[in-house]
C-alpha cells in the first residue's frame, strides 16, 4: 500500500550538503548510491566525510546499490499523534538493511500495515513525491 | 585509569517545583525558585555557589540565571549532553578544585510549550534541520520524525531478535504508576493502573502504546555538589557520589542508531556503567534501588541488560509481573514513579535517589545505602551512583 500524502501540508525536504549531495543527485536519477572506501571496502550510510575505519578522507568513493535487500525492522503509524503530519495514518516507515550492509529507513509501495513483517525480501523503487521531491522507496521481490 | 573522583563530591542540596501540565510561569522563574531551594535545603548562602552546570538542551542560559539570583562570582560553568551528565562535569571540577559549590539545574515547560505540529510545518517551510538535534533527511521524508517512532523501530527487532512481548514492557509502566500512585509529587498520584488498563491503552506507534512515552511535564530542580568533606557539616544528610560517568559509542545518533551490527541494545548505557561500576568497585548486585531513564519504558529492560542487573536479551522478563522491579522486589526501580509516572524532568531520578539515601522516599527501600541512576538512554548516557 502506497503512503498517501496530505496535500498541501509541506514535506521535510532533505537538506542537501557537500557531504551527501551525491547521495540525493544519484536518487534524482533514480539511482540509489552508497559509499564505499576503495581501501577498505566497507560501505557506509549516512553520507559521511570520512571512513571511520582508514580515517581517510580521500577513499571514499560512491557506487551504485544493488537496491536489494530485507526488510530489517518497521513501525505502523496508526494515529495521528506521533505521527508526521504530511503523510495520512496508517502509514509504515520500514528500515531496510540492503544486501551491501547499510540500512535504509523508507516506506513501502506494495505491503500494508497488517502483511509487514520482518524479514520480507524488498528492492528500490523511485517515486516522486509532493513538493518536487523524488525518494527511494521499497517494493516486495522475489527472494 | 586512577580513581580520582570516587567519593570526591556528594550532594547536599535538592529543590523541586510542583511537577504539573502548566507552571503558569517561564522556565527563568522556576529556574530561580529551585536553584534558591537547593541551596536553602544545602543550608549554604547563594553566595557560596561558584560553579553552575546544565545540559545543552535547557532553555534557562547560566548567565540569565546567575543575574537573577546575585550571584556576583562564578568561577565553572558548563553545558553537557543531554540528561543528568552534567554531574561528571561539577564532580570533575571539585575533584580538581577549581569550584567548590556547583549547581546543576533543569528547567523546562515541556508541556504547556510542548512542541506542537505547528512547529513540524514551520521546520518543513524553513529547512530548519535541527528541530530533534538529529539528521532529518534521510528519516522525515518517510515521515519518522518523533523520537517516538525511532525508539518504535528499535523495540521492533529487539522483539524480533528476543521474543519479548508488550505486556512484558507494559510492567514498566504498571509499577511506575505504582510508585507514583503513593508520590504525592508526582503528576500521576493516586492513579494506579493495571496491567489490562496497559493493553487496552491506545497504540500510537505500533508496537508501542502511548502508555509506554513519559509524559512530558512543566517543572524544574536543582542539584547543590560539594566536596564530600566540606558536606559532613552542612544541614542535611550527604548523599555521596561514589562513581559518576558517561558513554557514547559506535555509530552513535540519538534514539536512531540504525548503523550498529546490532540495534537491540544500547552500548553507550554499557560503556558508561562499566566505567561506572569500575569506580566504584561495587557490581549491579550490591544496588538496593535504582533510577533508569523511563522516557521510554522499553529501554527500561535494555538498559537492565546493558546495567548487568540481568543477561542480554532477558531485561523484558525481567520486569514481567513486576514483582523484581517494584518497591520490596530484587531491584527495585524508579521509586518516585520515574518519567512516566512522576513526570518528564531530567533530574528527577537524581533527586529521588538522594531521597533514598536521606531515608525520604515516598516509596522507601530498606538500608538503601547505594542508589543508582542511569540516564541518557537511547542516546549519550550517563549514570551515577550515591552511597549514605
Amino acid at each position: 500500500m502506497a503512503v498517501e500524502y496530505v496535500p498541501g501540508y509541506p514535506i521535510m525536504k532533505p537538506f542537501v550538503d557537500l557531504d551527501n549531495q551525491e547521495f540525493w543527485d544519484g536518487v534524482n536519477r533514480h539511482e540509489l548510491l552508497l559509499q564505499r572506501c576503495r581501501d577498505c571496502a566497507e560501505y557506509y550510510h549516512i553520507p559521511r566525510p570520512m571512513c571511520p575505519h582508514c580515517r581517510s578522507t580521500d577513499t571514499l568513493e560512491w557506487v551504485q546499490s544493488s537496491g536489494k535487500g530485507h526488510i530489517y525492522s518497521y513501525v505502523n503509524f496508526t494515529t495521528d499523534r506521533m505521527a508526521y503530519p504530511a503523510l495520512k495514518v496508517p502509514y509504515t516507515v520500514v528500515l531496510v538493511e540492503l544486501d551491501e550492509g547499510p540500512r535504509l529507513t523508507s516506506n513501502l509501495v506494495d505491503i500494508t500495515p497488517e502483511e509487514v513483517s520482518i524479514g520480507i525480501p524488498v528492492e528500490v523503487v523511485f517515486e516522486e513525491i509532493p513538493d518536487g521531491i523524488t525518494i527511494y522507496k521499497f517494493k516486495r521481490r522475489e527472494a | 585509569m586512577t580513581q580520582t573522583i570516587r567519593d570526591k563530591a556528594a550532594i547536599v542540596g535538592i529543590g523541586v517545583t510542583e511537577l504539573s501540565r502548566d507552571s503558569g510561569r517561564t522556565e527563568w522563574k522556576m529556574a530561580c525558585q529551585c536553584v534558591k531551594a537547593a541551596v536553602d535545603d544545602a543550608g549554604l548562602k547563594m553566595e557560596d555557589i561558584d560553579g553552575m552546570v546544565k545540559d545543552i538542551s535547557d532553555p534557562v542560559d547560566a548567565l540569565y540565571l546567575q543575574k537573577c539570583l546575585g550571584i556576583d562570582n562564578l568561577l565553572f560553568a558548563s553545558d553537557s549532553h543531554w540528561g543528568t551528565s552534567p554531574l561528571l562535569s561539577a564532580v570533575t571540577a571539585i575533584a580538581a578544585g577549581v569550584a567548590n559549590n556547583i549547581v546543576y539545574y533543569r528547567s523546562v515547560n515541556g508541556s504547556s510549550k510542548r512542541k506542537m505540529i505547528s512547529d513540524f510545518r514551520a521546520a518543513a517551510e524553513t529547512r530548519d534541520d535541527s528541530l530533534d538535534m538529529i539528521r532529518h533527511d534521510f528519516y522525515s521524508p518517510f515521515g519518522l520524525i518523533t523520537a517516538d517512532g525511532r525508539v518504535a523501530m528499535l523495540v521492533r527487532r529487539y522483539m524480533h531478535e528476543y521474543g519479548a512481548k508488550k505486556d512484558q514492557f507494559g510492567w514498566i509502566t504498571v509499577v511506575a504508576s505504582e510508585h507514583a500512585a503513593k508520590n504525592p509529587r508526582a503528576v500521576f498520584y493516586d492513579s494506579a493502573i493495571t496491567i489490562d488498563d496497559y493493553l487496552k491503552s491506545k497504540v500510537t506507534v505500533e508496537p508501542l502504546h502511548a502508555l509506554d512515552y513519559a509524559p512530558e511535564v512543566d517543572g524544574a530542580l536543582a542539584i547543590v555538589i560539594t566536596a564530600s568533606e566540606r558536606a559532613k557539616s552542612l544541614k542535611q544528610r550527604p548523599a555521596i557520589i561514589l562513581s559518576v560517568a558517561q558513554g557514547t559509542a559506535t555509530e552513535g545518533q540519538v534514539f536512531s542508531s540504525y548503523s550498529r551490527p546490532e540495534i537491540t541494545g544500547l552500548p553507550e548505557t554499557k560503556l558508561m556503567a562499566q566505567e561506572l561500576f569500575r569506580v566504584a568497585s561495587v557490581t549491579p548486585k550490591d544496588i538496593k534501588v535504582a533510577q533508569l531513564d523511563d522516557s521510554y519504558a522499553p529501554l527500561v529492560a535494555m538498559q537492565l541488560e546493558e546495567l548487568g542487573f540481568c543477561g542480554r536479551g532477558e531485561g523484558a522478563a525481567f520486569c514481567e509481573g513486576g514483582n523484581r522491579i517494584r518497591l520490596g522486589g530484587q531491584l527495585p526501580i524508579n521509586t518516585s514513579g520515574g518519567f512516566l509516572g512522576e513526570g518528564y524532568i531530567y533530574g528527577t531520578h537524581v533527586v529521588e535517589a538522594v531521597r533514598q539515601i536521606r531515608g525520604a522516599s515516598a516509596n522507601q527501600v530498606d538500608k538503601a545505602d547505594l542508589a543508582l541512576v542511569a540516564s541518557g538512554a537511547g542516546g549519550p548516557a550517563d549514570g551515577l551512583i550515591l552511597r549514605t
